[in-house]
């Protein structure tokens, strides 16, 4: 008895100790209670959803990668051939809706147009940068609004970027290399050799060791199927061991024994797309679609797209710790900067204020100045009208004296000469008088 | 359909889905895989459930809990004579780890002591409206970091069971008042505690109108025989009951009408309002009746077995809870009640003055005034002109 109550202390201390701590503690459950259902729950709001999938494809123009697609959905996409002669590399995206048993899959599969056509290939890849990161702003406006649907929400970012790379055997162009650089931080990229019936069995294993051993010396990082869940890490580890995958993709059928299958009929032989002997598309398959759909785009928002936003937020100049290394709320920060920009804008608004105002001042003063120079210069001008006036109404005037003058002695001469028909004497005395007064 | 579900807001004219062109595929090719791929990650990933009990102490909270997960939560809380009531609502939560089948739950049950045990229960809300918003808070803080965490750990509450008294007559002010304001921020159950000490007709017309007739479409409900609904009204009642209470009083419980999305939903979900309040009874402890190991209060009249659709309506709580709508709870939280608040708190640091100096942003405070309902929108002109500034400024 002793030794059992020595025993059960330890043990009530232990479970006391237990309860004492407030974290999680796993609880044994002693019936059924059902929520095993759970994982199904979930699906079935998926399936409601439906699914989104975008497959960026990039290769030279008419290297396979329509029929790559269209062989992969096993539907005909509507689709034409695109010309060699673009000046720019466009993408071009097409959004298809396929539905299989009750899962709807909300396709976009995006071309590059007339990749690698131009003579000078220096801008060819831009595009295409550009294009993944105008999705990944789409989607990060979206996510920054104050009033948002992410749950209705289209979304466009890139899952799977399939670089198809030509069949040369030797290794891969500079041009491939650039291009898988500068995608590899944005997008998950698997490459693919294409039309891969025109290389033979032994120049495509030496050819795939090339191409690895280029990617991985410079660095490029290409996707690698998960491997951390035991159902499907062994074959996810098997196929990394393929990549990069050589394909071919028809979507014509060729009767081969008593079944018609989709192959290229040459006249030495018919390549089978499924035959994975013949080559590795029914592994591309498998992979792409019916084991990594769901990790790809979990890649991609929870790293491709988590990197965009954190560079694009930094970029603003928000970050996560204050001056102290305290955490700031991004809303402290966004304020804070607000707060600056719209003191900026006030002092640069008064500063144009102030600008204006003393231009305003300085034509003002000028227009004075000239307004006083013209007040001036009439004044002076009607001085000198004035005397002119002046003079010409004395010259007038003396003018008008000498012609009353002369006219008084003409009158006066005239009157002398009819003098000499009048009585003389007294008249001679009167004429004298006459003039003398006239002289005077 | 409810505008806040279903159409897109007139600004993500970016948003809205492109051309789609329907295709045929030719054959098989594999896309269902996908949702095995989505099972396989949700196992790893494991679940997170949420919820909090609220009602007056003696309604058999911590009982229900253990009932519901048939396991020991808590232990039965049993105040001794000399411990005091707690003088004010305080909240405790208790997480657990369950499995079933490979499927990992982590349960977080939050109680509430003292709720509507004082004698002025004035505002004996608040401290759970702040304890909600606080985990709103919570998440919006992850959400908004610059460098966030791959799965931000959720501890809102996803669903909140409100235990009404069995009174028999109509919801008491205090519930009314507390379900307007609780109905608009989480999920609310509303569940009729103690329900062994009504008769299935008093628990009828607790739960429905006044005045019924055999042959209505309330006679032809589920399990309920015809025979006992239709015995005529032994306890005529005079006041209108829960359903009635809360339609005056525009409380929407879960499932809410304005969030169904189609007519499987509707359907669905009508059957469950039909039934709400359930009339619950919680125990812990089993008994044997008839060479059956079940879980139930044993009384001098009889055993009432809990998981017994003819006794109480626990199996309906428990089907609507963990087994049916579980995801449907947590995505409503995430998509409806999570975006009111974030909508709420991001709205409120602009309508504030623009002084020199800001304010304060980092505590929410605790009696955070309800948003409008999923319905309506707060001050949508500002909304939008703020949403403009944003892309202006800020890209």
């Amino acid at each position: 008895m002793a030794t059992k109550t020595a025993h059960m202390s330890p043990q009530v201390f232990d479970n006391e100790e237990k309860q004492k701590k407030e974290t999680t503690r796993s609880l044994a459950m002693s019936g059924h209670v059902g929520f095993e259902s759970l994982p199904d729950q979930l699906v079935n709001r998926s399936i409601q959803q439906g699914f989104c999938f975008n497959i960026l494809c990039v290769g030279e123009t008419g290297i396979g990668k329509s029929t790559l697609i269209d062989t992969l959905f096993n539907t005909n996409f509507e689709d034409h051939e695109s010309s060699h002669f673009y000046p720019h590399v466009r993408l071009k995206a097409q959004t298809y809706e396929l539905q299989e048993s009750n899962v709807r899959l909300k396709l976009t599969i995006v071309n590059t147009v007339g990749f690698g056509d131009q003579i000078n290939k220096e801008e060819s890849y831009q595009p295409i940068v550009d294009y993944i990161d105008a999705q990944f702003e789409a989607y990060l406006q979206e996510e920054l609004k104050i009033k948002r649907s992410l749950f209705n929400y289209h979304d466009s970012r890139i899952h799977v970027c399939l670089y198809f790379i030509s069949p040369t055997g030797h290794s891969l162009k500079t041009l491939d290399l650039l291009t898988m650089k500068s995608l590899d931080s944005k997008v998950n990229i698997i490459p693919v050799i294409a039309k891969a019936d025109a290389i033979s069995k032994t120049e495509l294993q030496k050819f795939k060791v090339k191409l690895m051993s280029e990617l991985v010396s410079n660095g490029v990082q290409i996707y690698q199927f998960p491997t951390d869940d035991e159902t499907i890490a062994k074959i996810n580890a098997s196929m990394n061991g393929h990549l990069p995958f050589a394909v071919v993709g028809s979507m014509d059928e060729v009767k081969v024994g008593n079944k018609m299958v989709k192959a290229r009929q040459y006249p030495w032989g018919i390549v089978q797309v499924e035959n994975e002997n013949h080559c590795d598309f029914v592994k591309l398959r498998e992979m792409l679609i019916c084991t990594n759909m769901e990790d790809l785009r979990d890649e991609t928002h929870t790293r491709h797209y988590e990197l965009y936003r954190r560079r694009k937020l930094e970029e603003t100049g928000l970050t996560d710790t204050g001056p102290e290394n305290k955490p700031l709320s991004l809303q402290e920060t966004y304020e804070a900067k607000r707060h600056e920009f719209y003191g900026e804008r006030q002092r640069k608004e008064e500063e144009m204020k102030q600008l204006f105002v003393q231009r305003v001042k300085e034509k003002e003063a000028v227009l004075k100045e000239a307004e006083r120079e013209l007040q001036a210069k009439f004044e002076h001008l009607k001085r000198v009208h004035q005397e002119e006036k002046l003079r010409l109404e004395e010259k007038r005037r003396l003018l008008e004296e000498e012609i009353i003058a002369f006219s008084k002695k003409k009158a006066t001469s005239e009157i002398y000469q009819n003098q000499p028909f009048m009585t003389p004497g007294g008249n001679v005395r009167k004429d004298k008088d006459r003039k003398n007064s006239s002289f005077m | 359909m409810d505008p806040l579900r279903q159409s897109p807001s007139p600004s993500s004219s970016r948003a809205s889905s492109p051309r789609t062109l329907p295709c045929e595929m030719l054959g098989y090719v594999g896309i269902e895989a996908v949702l095995d791929q989505l099972k396989i990650k949700a196992m790893k990933m494991g679940f997170e459930f949420n919820i909090m009990v609220v009602g007056q102490s003696g309604l058999g909270k911590s009982t229900m809990v253990n009932t519901l997960f048939k396991s020991k939560m808590w232990k039965s809380t049993m105040l001794g004579l000399g411990v005091p009531t707690p003088q004010t609502l305080q909240l405790q939560s208790v997480t657990h780890v369950i499995e079933e089948s490979g499927v990992k739950l982590k349960l977080t049950v939050t109680d509430t002591p003292g709720f509507g045990d004082q004698i002025n229960n004035d505002k004996c809300w608040d401290p759970i409206l702040g304890y909600i918003n606080e985990q709103y808070e919570q998440y919006l803080q992850e959400e908004i970091l610059i460098t966030r965490q791959r799965h931000i750990p959720d501890t809102r509450v996803h669903c909140c069971v409100y235990f009404v008294p069995p009174t028999g007559h109509c919801l008491r002010p205090l519930d009314i008042e507390f379900l307007q304001r609780l109905c608009r921020t989480v999920n609310v159950v509303p569940v009729i505690a103690r329900a062994d000490s009504l008769t299935i007709e008093e628990r009828e017309a607790f739960r429905h109108r006044v005045i019924w007739a055999p042959g209505t479409s309330l006679g032809s409900v589920g399990v309920w025989r015809g025979g006992e609904c239709t015995g005529g009204l032994r306890s005529p009642v005079c006041g209108p009951q829960i359903q009635e209470n809360l339609k005056t009083h525009g409380i929407e419980v879960y499932p809410q009408k304005c969030l169904d999305e189609d007519v499987n939903d509707k359907v669905l979900n009508s059957k469950i309002r039909e039934r709400i309040p359930f009339a619950v009874v919680g125990a812990d402890r089993e008994h044997i009746v008839n060479g059956r190991c079940v879980l139930g209060r044993k009384t001098k009249w009889g055993i009432i077995e809990v998981e017994n659709m003819a006794h109480c309506e626990f199996p309906l709580l428990r089907d609507l809870l963990i087994r049916s709508h579980l995801q449907d709870l947590k995505d409503i939280t995430h998509n409806v009640h999570y975006e009111n608040y974030r909508i709420f708190r991001l709205n409120e640091s602009h309508v504030l003055p623009r002084g020199p100096g800001w304010v304060n942003l980092a505590p929410a405070p605790a009696s955070v005034p309800a948003p409008a309902g999923p319905q309506a929108t707060p001050g949508p002109p500002k909304v939008c002109r703020w949403a403009k500034d944003n892309s202006d400024e800020e890209f």
